[in-house]
């Protein structure tokens, strides 16, 4: 049974037909591409023009997200952007604390249960001129049910007097680096940094497991990945226990699951020899649309949270370095033993001083356990210098730079955190191509929100959240970043022979997009609308979830 | 030894990798002599506890000879010490062997968030041969240094390895930079275990053989009325009379009956219904504990003894 597609244009990342009117599928695989005249040779087939006026590319691929978001949008969205939900509904970007305040309001008279608690999340006061929410404000939509709202980087959880009440933290005498103290004494309501907001959380509805979607939450993210053009999206940090993978096989599994998922197994909590161990095994129950196998290491913190691992001479304002979350001598391991079973390691490195140390302890693993292909990957990776990319390139290396944070916080590295030279390098798109560094882009999903249109935005123009191109030098071009986004994440999780370009033999997975991002201007890139997907052959309107 | 509502003391103890954690762990498991210790660990490593003392394994929890259990926390430090203090039997003292990275005190910081836990202090191991290069070390150094910053015993392992210029240059530099913390000498992670944890100077009172051998000395404080509790653990602390550890009961000056706990200069006063006999235990090493330093402090603020 061969179905041929009629589009307006197919952009295919095959450089050997880059673009193309038909394409033919037979058993969710594409048969072939070209003028209708090329595919009829086949045999037998039946014409599908339902998407004779859109441009098709291949499905977009996410190389760091994480499905955690599908769950967080059950609570209240307070951010400041606008943003997309699961249903399609757009929800408007909250501008001040009162309009956030608000919708809170909103949402509690909704709650028939007086105890339950009230979750939000995305709240980013960087906008709101920095200012601090405190207990206070929250107080005001209710002083009787526990509130917590969760800031878009992930780092500070705000909450109201009854949860902190709850928490047993509303007195005085309260110690801790994380929760700074109010002119009363008592804690004011903001939690810095998970060992802060850990006991607090779970009595505002967030749940210690929070980098791990539920079941509900995996439907709902895969909805999304619908909504932005994603056929295939990895879960960089999965902690994929026992009913977790059950969960996950169970749901993907389902005949209308529209997204193929990468998850990395993270390591935390378990031994190198563990996790390299359990990988392997993981590895032999991967289906078609759930790829096991791969390892997430960390090995430090965030920029933006003063975690991340810096060299000289760190951070701008003067804050101490940041945390090691992995030794050099525990990740020399986990390399070692990883590069002897064949498995792949994707390592997050946000500081220059932790992607250094990664390719200090990848070199001599390497040398001990020589392995062609290796695709190591570093995620985010944001301030690499050429040297480094340089180093990548002779370990062949692969990166996955985080497009999208320049956008959203671009503005506090200039000002705050790195400063205007090395926040012009940051996400060195340009110099990773340009070295040859295998490379792809991402979102961070729930960081910031899925969207790989967006994301190609992002590394094509360079703008901040203020409006400032902030390092015209590593700006890349539309196609480079349309690559990125295709066939250049497939390639980081050793799945470019499957898919991430429309070629004959791989999936029929397809973006479908009511305008072509390669002849609009550059700066519209992100907003050009996704009418759905083809996945394995599978149609997802976007219209339909 | 502690009453079933009393806050379970939290002993952390930190380090880099190599530094004998897990040997030290081991050793206090083996003279825990009726101490029900329940030991975390980031992760069970291949050899987290030594065989000859598993009970029994599972897959979070191995059961251990003497009533002791070793859970690993992974991720989540905060559910494993809520599900240690639900045990039953309620073990009687936790230790937490933190990660090689691990900041000690930002875990006792966030101790301090939970109820129903008391941090007995912070136990930072040290390879005497090569502690001052890790500290040095580029990527690893300022992980290092704020760890022994962090310490109020810091515990000098493997001095069987080095000489005793070297050992004494590593124990000058120790004090110089990191004067806070009390140090111990040991090999193969061999620490007289009440100098390390708090539950175990609560059962010997008076120095024995045990003592001889590790070389301790006691000198326990008897104050005859009410004293400022307050300014005498303070005194204590200050390490002017060689005390490592000190634990016991004092009548405050409104005549309440007062625990006071002394590790290094971390210093704890708190009311309690506990019937005990004042008296003040002071552990150190023989030469180094001043009986009558301590018998001065305690008559400077009773006004005569």
């Amino acid at each position: 049974m061969t179905t041929i597609y009629k589009a307006k244009k197919i952009i295919t990342m095959n450089p050997n037909r880059p673009d193309a009117t038909h394409v033919a599928v037979r058993d969710g695989r594409i048969l072939g591409v070209g003028a209708l005249s090329d595919l009829e040779p086949w045999g037998d087939y039946t014409l599908d023009e339902q998407f004779a006026d859109k441009i098709l590319m291949p499905g977009l691929i996410e190389g760091h997200a994480h499905t955690m978001e599908g769950t967080l949008w059950r609570n209240v969205y307070c951010g400041f952007f606008d943003r997309m939900d699961p249903d399609g509904k757009i929800w408007d970007g909250l501008k001040s604390v009162d309009a956030v305040i608000a919708r809170l309001k909103d949402a509690e008279s909704a709650l028939t249960d007086p105890d339950a608690p009230l979750p939000g999340w995305s709240l980013d006061p960087i906008y709101m001129n920095n200012e601090r929410v405190s207990r206070d404000h929250l107080d005001q939509v209710s002083t009787t049910r526990p509130i917590g709202v969760l800031h878009a980087s992930g780092h500070i959880l705000n909450v109201n007097s009854k949860a902190l009440e709850l928490a047993g933290l509303l007195k005085p005498g309260v110690n801790h680096p994380g929760i700074p103290l109010g002119k009363d004494g008592l804690p004011t309501g903001e939690l810095f940094g998970p060992d802060a907001m850990t006991p607090v959380g779970q009595h505002v509805g967030f749940d210690r497991a929070l980098t791990d979607c539920d079941e509900q939450g995996l439907r709902d993210y895969a909805k999304l990945c619908v909504r932005a053009g994603v056929t295939t999206s990895t879960d960089l940090a999965a902690r994929l226990s026992d009913d977790s993978v059950e969960m996950m096989l169970r749901v993907t599994g389902e005949a209308k699951f529209p997204t193929r998922i990468v998850p990395l197994k993270v390591m935390f909590g378990v031994t190198p020899k563990e996790v390299v161990d359990y990988s392997v095994a993981l590895k032999e129950r991967s289906t078609d649309r759930l790829r096991m196998g791969r390892i997430k290491a960390v090995a430090d913190g965030s920029i933006q949270g003063f975690s991340a691992r810096m060299r000289w001479p760190g951070y701008h304002n003067g804050a101490p370095n940041g945390l090691w979350y992995t030794a050099p001598e525990q990740m020399s391991e986990l390399y070692n033993r990883a590069l002897e079973a064949g498995v792949q390691v994707h390592t997050h490195t946000n500081g220059d001083q932790a992607t250094q140390m990664a390719l200090d302890v990848l070199e001599p693993a390497l040398k001990a356990h020589p392995s062609p292909d290796h695709r190591f990957t570093l995620q985010h990776c944001q301030l690499a210098d050429a040297a480094q990319f340089r180093k990548m390139k002779n370990l062949d290396m692969c990166v996955n730079l985080f497009a999208n944070h320049h956008f959203y916080w671009g503005d506090e590295h200039y000002r705050l955190t790195v400063g205007p030279e090395r926040a012009e390098r940051m996400n060195a798109c340009r110099t990773a191509i340009d070295t040859g560094v295998p490379m792809t882009i991402h979102s961070d999903a729930p960081v910031t929100p899925l969207g790989p249109l967006f994301t190609a935005w992002c590394a094509v123009n360079r703008i901040t959240a203020s409006g400032r191109v902030q390092g015209e030098g590593e700006k890349i071009a539309v196609n480079e970043a349309l690559r990125a986004v295709t066939i250049g994440a497939a390639y980081t999780l050793h799945l470019d022979g499957e898919v991430g370009s429309i070629e004959v033999g791989k999936k029929a997975d397809f973006a479908v997009l009511e305008g072509d991002p390669t002849a609009c201007n550059p700066l519209e890139l992100k907003d050009i609308s996704v009418w759905g997907t083809v996945q394995g052959g599978r149609i997802f309107p976007a219209a339909d979830l | 030894m502690t009453s079933a509502n009393a806050p379970l003391p939290v002993t952390v103890i930190g380090g880099y990798l190599g530094s004998g954690k897990t040997t030290l762990v081991n050793h206090l498991l083996r003279h825990a002599d009726g101490v029900r210790l329940a030991i975390l660990v980031n992760e069970f490593g291949e050899l987290a506890i030594d065989e000859d003392l598993i009970e029994a394994e599972g897959d979070d929890i191995i059961s251990i000879a003497g009533g002791c259990v070793c859970c690993s926390f992974g991720s989540d430090l905060t559910a494993a010490l809520m599900d240690m203090a639900k045990l039953v039997p309620r073990p009687d003292h936790i230790l937490i062997e933190s990660s090689g990275v691990a900041i000690p005190g930002a875990i006792v910081a966030s101790l301090g968030l939970m109820s129903g836990f008391s941090a007995d202090g912070i136990v930072v191991l040290a390879d005497c041969e090569t502690v001052q290069a890790h500290a040095r070390d580029e990527y690893m150094g300022d992980t290092i240094t704020r760890q022994l910053a962090d310490a109020d015993i810091i515990v000098l392992n493997k001095a069987d390895l080095v000489d005793g210029a070297d050992f004494a240059r590593t124990r000058e530099w120790l004090a110089a930079d990191y004067g806070q913390a009390r140090v111990v000498r040991a090999s193969h992670g061999i620490v007289p275990p009440e100098t390390v944890l708090e539950s175990f100077l609560g059962r010997s009172h008076s120095a024995g053989p045990h003592h001889e051998a590790a070389n301790l000395d006691m000198h326990t404080l008897r104050p005859k009325g009410p004293v400022d509790v307050g300014a005498l653990a303070k005194a204590l602390a200050e390490d002017q009379a060689g005390i490592i550890r000190a634990k016991g009961f004092a009548r405050s000056l409104s005549g309440e009956k007062t625990l006071i706990q002394v590790v290094g200069r971390r210093w704890t006063i708190s009311a309690t219904s506990e019937d005990h006999a004042d008296g003040i235990v002071c552990l150190g090493f023989k030469g180094a504990l001043h009986h009558h330093q301590l018998q001065d402090l305690l008559a400077g603020l009773t006004g005569a003894n």
